[in-house]
Parts: C-alpha cells; sequence; structure tokens
C-alpha cells in the first residue's frame, strides 16, 4: 500500500477511501461530453477537520484536490484534469442551524438542495431557498461555487448573492472564517460591512479552497404558487416583454424558453411567469397586473395567455424533474448546456444562434432563459442533447458549444460555468490587469497551485 | 464501443443520465438507496451501478470484488425504478441490475456470501441448512392441517419455517386464519423455497428448478389459491410463476386478514397503543400493496396509527431485500437501512412497529436491540398485533 493511501486511511478511516478501479473510472468523469481522466485515489471526509488534514496532506506530497458535488454541472468541473484526489463532500450533509427570525440557514459543505427544501418544507414551511432546477443532489456549497441560479434570482440575484457566511479549508490548510461568522456567532452577511472575502471563493470552482460550511439566505416561502405562460411567434418582441414584465416587481421568476419537440412548441417562445401570494386576492391581484401588462401584445395579436391547465404541475414543480427528461429525447441520456450571462435585449440573436448551431451541427436543442436580478441580465441556455452512444454525436456537441461560447464572447456576455476550455478562451480576452489580479489571488491563495487544477489557472 | 458482455437490456443502459433522482424519495428527505446510504459512494448508487455496468459490458473495468460488491449491494427495494425521472427507461432498472447479477453468477465471480447461500438452498431446500422434515414443525398447535383439498393454501417461506421471529409471524397468522374459519392447509415437509430471493441474485437455473418444483407440487396438491406469510413469495408467485405454467390466484395474508376483519370474521377489542407500519418492497413497491396492512391495523379500537416520514412508494427499505437478508453485503454499521429504518421508526413515537414480512421482521428486530430501543420499540407482525386486540 502507498504512503498515500495509509495516510488518507489515517484520516478518514478505510470507507472513506477507495483507488478501486470502479471508484477511479466513475469519478473521472462527469455526464457532459467533456473527457474523462482518472484521479488516483477518491476521498470522503465527515468533517471539516478532515477535509484540513487531506489538504494538508495534498500540499505535503502537492497532489491536485478536486471537491465534489454531485458532478452535475455537465462542464467537466469535477473531472481531475491532473489526477490527484476527488474529494467527495456529500457525506457532510448536516443542516446545522436555521435562523427563522434572522431568515438564513447554515449547512455543510456538501448538503445536497433536495435535503435543504426537504427540511425546510417539514421544520420551517414559511421559509424557502432560491432551489435550482438541477437535479436535488447537487449541492448547495458547489451551486454557490459556480454562481448558479435559482427560482428566487430574478427576485434576489444570483444564489451566490445569496451566501451569508462561509467557512472554508484553504488551499494550504487553514480554516477561515468569512463574513459575521468570522467576528462572532451569527451567520448573517458573507461580506458587508468588512472588505467582501467572499468573492475569493464564490465563482471559482473550488480553486481556491474547499467550502465546509455555507450560510444562506432563505426567503418567504408563500402559501400559493401560480404560473402564467404567455406566447409569441415574434422572438424580436422577447425583450420588450421581459422588460414590462420586471417592471411590474411581482414575479418570482421568469423563463423564456423553446425548442423543436413536440412539435406544438416548434416556433415559439414561451414566456413562464411564476408568482407568489399568501392570498387568492393577492395571487388575482398579481395576475392581473401581469395581465395587464401585456395588453398590448394581446392586442396587435403579436401573442397571447396560453391554457397551462395541463401542464401546471409540471410547471410548478421544484426541482423541475421534466428538465433533466430533456437528456433522454433522442433516447441517449445525455445533454449539455453553455449558459452565457447575457444582456436582455440580445435575446432574438442568441436565440437565432442556437437554432443555426443545431442545424450545423445537426443536434437537437432547447433553450431556457432565466432572468436574473430583475432584468439585469438573463442566463440564456444553449441547450444539446445527445447520445452517450454515438460518439460522433457527442463530439459534434462539443463543438457546438465552443462555437456558442465563442459566440457569446463576442456580442459581450460571459460564460456560466465555464469549462476549462472555455475558461482559457475568456481569460485571453479578459482586460490584462484584471487577468493579473486573478493570478495575483489564485498563486497568492494555492502557491502549490493543488486546488482544482486546469481551472482558473491564469498563466502570468 | 465493442460489448463484451452480453445482458437483456444493453441496449438501454447508457441511457442513465447519472442525475440522481433515484437515491431519493419524492421529497428528497434521505437517500432512499439503501446501498448508496450503507456505503456513501456514487457507484453504490443506481446511477453508478448502470453507469459501471456499461463499462464492464463495455470492457472498460474488469470483473473484480468490489464490482461483484457493488451489483450484489442491490437489495432490489425498485425505490429507483420509481424515482427515475426518464419514463418507461425506469421500469428496467432493477431488471438491468438483476441481469449484471446473473451474468456475474455465469462468470463464477460472487461474494462469498452469495456463494454460500445458493449453496445451502440447493443443498438443503433452505437457507438455514437445516433439514426438510423439520419444515411444517412451525405449525405446531396453531390448528392449521396439512394441505389435503382446502380452498386456500398458506405458503410460509424458508424465513417463516425456520426463523425464530419469523416462525412468531406464521404462527400468528397461521391461527387466525383457522379462527376465522377459513378452510386452509399447509405443505409442511412438502413446502420448498419459493426462490424469489435466489432468482434476485441472479442464479437463474436454480430458480427455475425451485419454481418448476413448486409449481409441480402446486398442482399435483390441486392448489388453486395460495395465501403467503412472505411478500417475497407472493412477488415470484405472481411476477415469475405464470410464465412458468404456474397461474395461481395468490394473495398476502394482509388482504386475506383485511377481508376478514371487514366481514367482522374477526372481532377486535380496544387495545390502546400507538403504531407505525413498514411497508415491506415487496409487498408495497413491487406488488403495490399499501392499503391493506393500514386497514388492519386503523380498524383495532383505540390504537393510534402513525406514518413514519418516509412511508407507502416512499418507504426506505428495511435492507433485507433482493437476498441481502441472507448474503448481509449492506453490514450493520450505523447507516445500515435497518438501523436507519428503526430510528425513523422509533421518532413517530409508536411503540409498536407493524411489519408483514418475516424478512423485514427479523431485519428490523435485529435493528432494534442494536439501537438500544428494547425499551420504546417493539417488532410485530400484523397478526401478532391482531392476537392482542383479539375479542
Ligand atoms: C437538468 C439540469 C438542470 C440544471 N438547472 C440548473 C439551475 O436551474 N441552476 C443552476 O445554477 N444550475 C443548474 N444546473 C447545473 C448544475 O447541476 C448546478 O449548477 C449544480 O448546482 C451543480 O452542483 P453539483 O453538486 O453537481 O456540482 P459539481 O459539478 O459537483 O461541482 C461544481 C463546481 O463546484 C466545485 N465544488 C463542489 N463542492 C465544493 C465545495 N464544497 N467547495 C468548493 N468547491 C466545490 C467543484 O469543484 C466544481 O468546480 C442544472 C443541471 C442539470 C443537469
Ligand atoms: S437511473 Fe434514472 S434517475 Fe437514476 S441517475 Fe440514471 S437517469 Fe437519473
Ligand atoms: S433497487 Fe433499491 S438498492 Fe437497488 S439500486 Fe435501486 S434503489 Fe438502490
Amino acid at each position: 500500500m502507498s504512503d498515500i493511501l495509509q495516510s488518507l486511511i489515517d484520516i478518514v478511516g478505510e470507507k472513506g477511501v477507495s483507488n478501486e478501479p470502479e471508484e477511479l473510472w466513475f469519478y473521472s468523469r462527469d455526464p457532459g461530453v467533456l473527457a474523462p481522466h482518472k484521479p488516483d485515489y477518491v476521498v470522503a471526509p465527515k468533517t471539516t477537520e478532515e477535509v484540513q488534514k487531506i489538504v494538508q496532506l495534498a500540499g505535503r506530497e502537492k497532489i491536485p484536490v478536486v471537491p465534489m458535488g454531485n458532478g452535475m454541472s455537465l462542464a467537466g468541473l469535477v473531472i481531475p484534469l491532473k489526477g490527484g484526489i476527488v474529494l467527495d463532500m456529500k457525506r457532510m450533509n448536516k443542516i446545522l442551524e436555521v435562523n427563522p427570525m434572522g431568515r438564513y440557514a447554515v449547512m455543510e459543505g456538501g448538503t445536497s438542495q433536495g435535503a435543504l427544501k426537504s427540511y425546510l418544507q417539514k421544520n420551517h414551511p414559511t421559509l424557502r431557498h432560491s432551489l435550482p432546477d438541477a437535479p436535488p443532489t447537487t449541492t448547495i456549497a458547489a451551486n454557490v461555487s459556480l454562481h448558479g441560479q435559482g427560482r428566487l434570482t430574478n427576485q434576489y440575484g444570483f444564489n451566490s448573492d445569496m451566501v451569508t457566511g462561509l467557512e472554508m479549508v484553504l488551499p494550504t490548510g487553514e480554516i477561515c472564517r468569512i463574513g459575521s461568522p468570522s467576528i462572532g456567532p451569527y451567520w448573517f452577511s458573507k461580506g458587508p460591512t468588512l472588505p467582501d472575502l467572499s468573492g475569493l471563493f464564490l465563482g471559482w470552482l473550488g480553486a481556491t479552497g474547499i467550502i465546509t460550511k455555507v450560510g444562506l439566505k432563505l426567503f418567504p416561502n408563500k402559501k400559493i404558487r401560480d404560473v402564467e405562460l404567455f406566447v409569441t411567434d415574434r422572438v424580436e418582441l422577447v425583450p420588450q416583454i421581459l422588460y414590462k414584465l420586471t417592471h411590474l416587481e411581482v414575479c418570482e421568476d421568469i423563463n423564456v424558453w423553446f425548442q423543436p419537440k413536440p412539435q406544438m412548441f416548434l416556433g415559439n417562445f414561451h414566456v413562464t411567469i411564476f408568482f407568489t401570494g399568501d392570498t387568492e386576492d393577492e395571487i388575482e391581484f398579481k395576475r392581473k397586473m401581469i395581465w395587464d401588462s401585456l395588453q398590448e401584445h394581446m392586442d396587435a395579436k403579436d401573442g397571447g395567455f396560453m391554457s397551462v391547465q395541463y401542464m401546471k404541475s409540471t410547471l410548478l414543480e421544484m426541482p423541475g424533474r421534466t428538465i433533466a427528461d430533456f437528456a433522454d429525447v433522442p433516447k441517449g441520456g445525455g445533454f449539455e448546456y453553455s449558459g452565457p450571462i447575457a444582456l436582455i435585449e440580445h435575446y432574438p440573436q442568441y436565440a437565432a444562434k442556437v437554432v443555426e448551431l443545431a442545424q450545423k451541427y445537426n443536434v437537437l436543442y432547447a433553450s431556457a432563459a432565466r432572468l436574473i436580478s430583475g432584468g439585469h441580465a438573463m442566463m440564456f441556455s444553449i441547450s444539446f442533447a445527445f447520445n452517450r452512444d454515438d460518439a460522433a454525436m457527442m463530439e459534434r456537441v462539443e463543438k457546438a458549444l465552443d462555437e456558442a461560447m465563442t459566440f457569446a464572447l463576442d456580442m459581450g456576455g460571459i460564460p456560466w460555468k465555464p469549462n476549462h476550455k472555455e475558461q482559457k478562451m475568456l481569460l485571453e480576452r479578459m482586460e490584462p490587469n484584471a487577468r493579473k489580479l486573478l493570478l495575483m489571488i489564485k498563486k497568492n491563495l494555492d502557491p502549490q497551485g493543488i486546488m482544482n487544477p486546469g481551472n482558473w489557472e491564469v498563466n502570468a | 464501443m465493442t460489448t463484451i458482455r452480453h445482458i437483456e437490456h444493453e441496449q438501454i443502459v447508457h441511457r442513465c443520465f447519472r442525475c440522481g433522482y433515484c437515491k431519493y424519495p419524492s421529497d428528497y428527505s434521505d437517500f432512499n438507496c439503501p446501498s448508496y446510504k450503507a456505503f456513501g459512494w456514487d457507484t453504490f448508487a443506481p446511477g453508478g451501478r448502470m453507469w459501471l455496468t456499461r463499462a464492464w459490458l463495455h470492457g472498460e473495468i474488469e470483473t473484480s470484488a468490489r464490482f461483484a460488491e457493488i451489483m450484489f449491494s442491490c437489495v432490489a427495494c425498485d425505490n429507483c425504478k420509481d424515482q427515475c425521472v426518464f419514463p418507461k427507461f425506469k421500469d428496467f432498472l432493477p431488471d438491468i441490475f438483476q441481469e449484471t447479477r446473473a451474468e456475474l453468477v455465469g462468470e463464477g465471480r460472487i461474494p462469498p456470501g452469495v456463494r454460500d447461500y445458493f449453496k445451502a438452498v440447493a443443498v438443503s431446500g433452505n437457507p438455514y441448512k437445516l433439514p426438510q422434515s423439520e419444515r411444517g414443525d412451525w405449525a405446531k398447535g396453531t390448528g392449521l392441517k396439512p394441505y389435503t383439498n382446502q380452498k386456500y393454501l398458506f405458503y410460509a417461506g424458508s424465513v417463516g419455517s425456520y426463523d425464530e421471529v419469523g416462525k412468531r409471524m406464521a404462527q400468528s397468522v397461521g391461527k387466525m386464519l383457522v379462527d376465522a374459519g377459513l378452510s386452509v392447509g399447509i405443505l409442511g415437509a412438502e413446502e420448498g423455497c419459493d426462490g424469489n430471493d435466489v432468482r434476485a441474485l441472479g442464479e437463474m437455473g436454480l430458480f427455475a428448478q425451485l419454481a418448476q418444483a413448486n409449481i409441480d407440487t402446486f398442482k399435483a396438491k390441486g392448489v388453486k389459491e395460495i395465501i403467503t406469510l412472505d411478500p417475497h413469495a407472493l412477488n415470484t408467485f405472481k411476477k415469475d410463476y405464470p410464465a412458468l405454467g404456474g397461474k395461481f390466484k395468490v394473495q398476502h395474508y394482509s388482504e386475506v386478514l383485511a377481508e376478514l376483519i371487514k366481514k367482522k370474521k374477526i372481532k377486535l377489542k380496544a387495545y390502546p397503543v400507538k403504531i407505525t407500519y413498514h411497508d415491506p418492497c415487496y409487498l408495497g413497491r413491487h406488488q403495490q400493496i399499501y392499503s391493506a396492512p393500514r386497514e388492519i391495523l386503523k380498524a383495532i379500537p383505540k390504537a393510534e396509527f402513525v406514518e413514519m416520514h418516509r412511508h407507502g412508494a416512499n418507504a426506505f427499505c428495511c435492507g433485507g431485500g433482493g437476498g441481502n437478508f441472507f448474503t448481509d453485503i449492506l453490514g450493520t454499521a450505523e447507516d445500515s437501512a435497518s438501523r436507519v429504518r428503526v430510528r425513523e421508526a422509533a421518532e413517530t413515537g409508536a411503540s409498536i412497529l407493524a411489519v408483514a414480512c418475516p424478512n423485514c421482521a427479523k431485519m428490523l428486530t435485529d435493528a432494534v436491540k442494536m439501537e438500544n430501543l428494547e425499551d420504546r420499540l417493539e417488532v410485530l407482525g400484523l397478526a401478532e398485533i391482531l392476537e392482542r386486540a383479539r375479542k
């Protein structure tokens, strides 16, 4: 047995480490299209102290460490590009505290979205968090590490904006608290009024440290949720429609989607408008505001509200299970998406590009945009499904996504959850002093370059 | 990719997205795949199994003790089949795992516990290696007569016939049926192992032998209707036997007892106690029988029935499904299914954990001891509870 394996066993016990071919094979890949790369060990810690010891060991031995939630970014962000240790964080899954009056929760760094949702439903039914539509197995810490967005992003910003404090294991092995928990016992602010150090970790894809605890804002869980679906075939009107809807300041979440299958959806743009209330009166009042705001488009016969009756429960489901269904439309269990963060006014160009790329590469598309912070930007998903048994199709999807990202950058958008290739494209375009600042931060925090190497690797 | 091994559903294995919905119950409250819960590696979750199966079929990973452990630690609880996001595809998940195990059996690379189990059943006709002649001994004092031409055959199964906890359960059901005046008999020493778990573990040859022998006996005796103690037997009698020519009307004893209570053939008095109920996978998810056991418990005057958080189609397996009852690959650590389950039962505040399967009864009885819950929680079969509440 190697010294490293024995040292890892000493830290987490035999059940917490594996270098068996089965785990190495599985943890070398994610469900997206990027090529796998084998780790040397897979380790599943249960405590912050175990994480600390693993990182210290990795530092001494100069072995990469890749923190992993459920590996569902689809962008290969947990593929250990340079081998080393994949750290499966999911055994650190305790919900440590809910402060109902302060509306925040604190949990361990492998806690899943599903677990928090269920916990709140059972114990604090008047509270909710901004649940993404990712599978419920995905973790909260991973989601804020990649600036995820969820059901409340239109109202309150990226999910990473909702962080209220962090406990980090730094690449040098120190344990460090960020925000109000660095000063006192409460987890209500990630930064303000201090210099906001959370920016050293959020969005860094695990390349600057490991989140072992995360505080998250909770929001009122209103008694009633409802949805309206506005449909238009005039893509150029979509930005205006979104502008009018966001002006109302009453929508929980706004998504715009289009897809060629089933046939009934082809050629239309569907604006799904979610809203909430504590009474039927509140709901009806908001519904009227939403309808009134788009009246002129209906008068001009440019679009109309579609009855949602038969798909209401599907639309209201959280997370939306049918989103994962897209992976199996070509009966092949796979899809991958780029999700550039872009201006709403660019919606028509992005929409045209999706269709163009799908035709060029002969792949099946779907797209869903989610508004961010009341319309300051949108996450525009460019999704292509593939058949996992068809290597050529997977290659075509990869190429289509590369081209989509070049387009997004040309449009002035920024990639969301960029894969390692997209990160390079992005860094090449970045203003040199901004790039230098990134390099400085990365070098100082992770002098040995052991944290998720291959990601946010800034060259001088 | 070239396929170097073959299973029936190999054409769809690649469709698993690895999203993990299947690890959970419908409200995501905890992990509901017992092997993932116990081992904590993604490889032990349904998605992991699917991806590894594909790699193994294509020769990207070899047959190994670890691979066998991963495959044989699936307890065939069917949670993944219910929870997977892909319609139709999901129906075949447990089949794919079962076919993979069968392939491993064919290669002769199986965990020692599984091998010993097959051997015991093949040689002794039961996993306990006890004499066939003693198979009917449990029925002494119940009033049950050997099956001649009664309306029903009561099939006790190996656990009901040989295990102490199982025998108690069988006796209480037997007595209840006799006292209610049902025309019912047993096969005793002529009863054979039903083969459900042998099949789940992938020994198709042995299963075929066992099933054929049972079918022949049932037919020779003129059996038309069967009441099973064990949901495992119920499952295979209903699902697998018809294709082998064994078409009988099969019911679980809970269905029969519920009917007898309704018809006032079993009369009940007040029994003030708080009861929760554990759905056996082979009764619930496999056979969709959820209401009969609850009807029985709710019929007891003054008894308070409470559900566990995970119940019905979302119930968490006791860990004894798919042969793990005998092979014990899940082990008995803190996160093993039976221990998790009794902690969940204790949380309800119930003092009785009702069960409808002898395997569950044994698994959960042992777990109550391991969790030091003996003072708070008693594991009892439905009929054992009825005995206490009978007028
Ligand atoms: C059907 C579907 C729908 C989706 N919908 C959404 C959506 O609505 N909103 C959304 O935001 N995303 C969505 N996603 C994308 C993705 O699944 C989510 O962003 C999800 O949060 C990723 O979580 P994970 O646990 O799988 O992350 P992983 O892939 O495991 O990790 C993501 C990144 O976080 C890092 N990381 C993981 N844990 C830690 C830690 N403890 N400390 C530091 N770094 C860590 C990893 O190294 C990696 O760089 C969707 C994906 C799918 C397949
Ligand atoms: S079996 Fe179904 S739910 Fe489970 S990971 Fe695969 S696709 Fe997802
Ligand atoms: S049948 Fe049960 S134990 Fe087997 S993989 Fe599915 S959920 Fe897990």
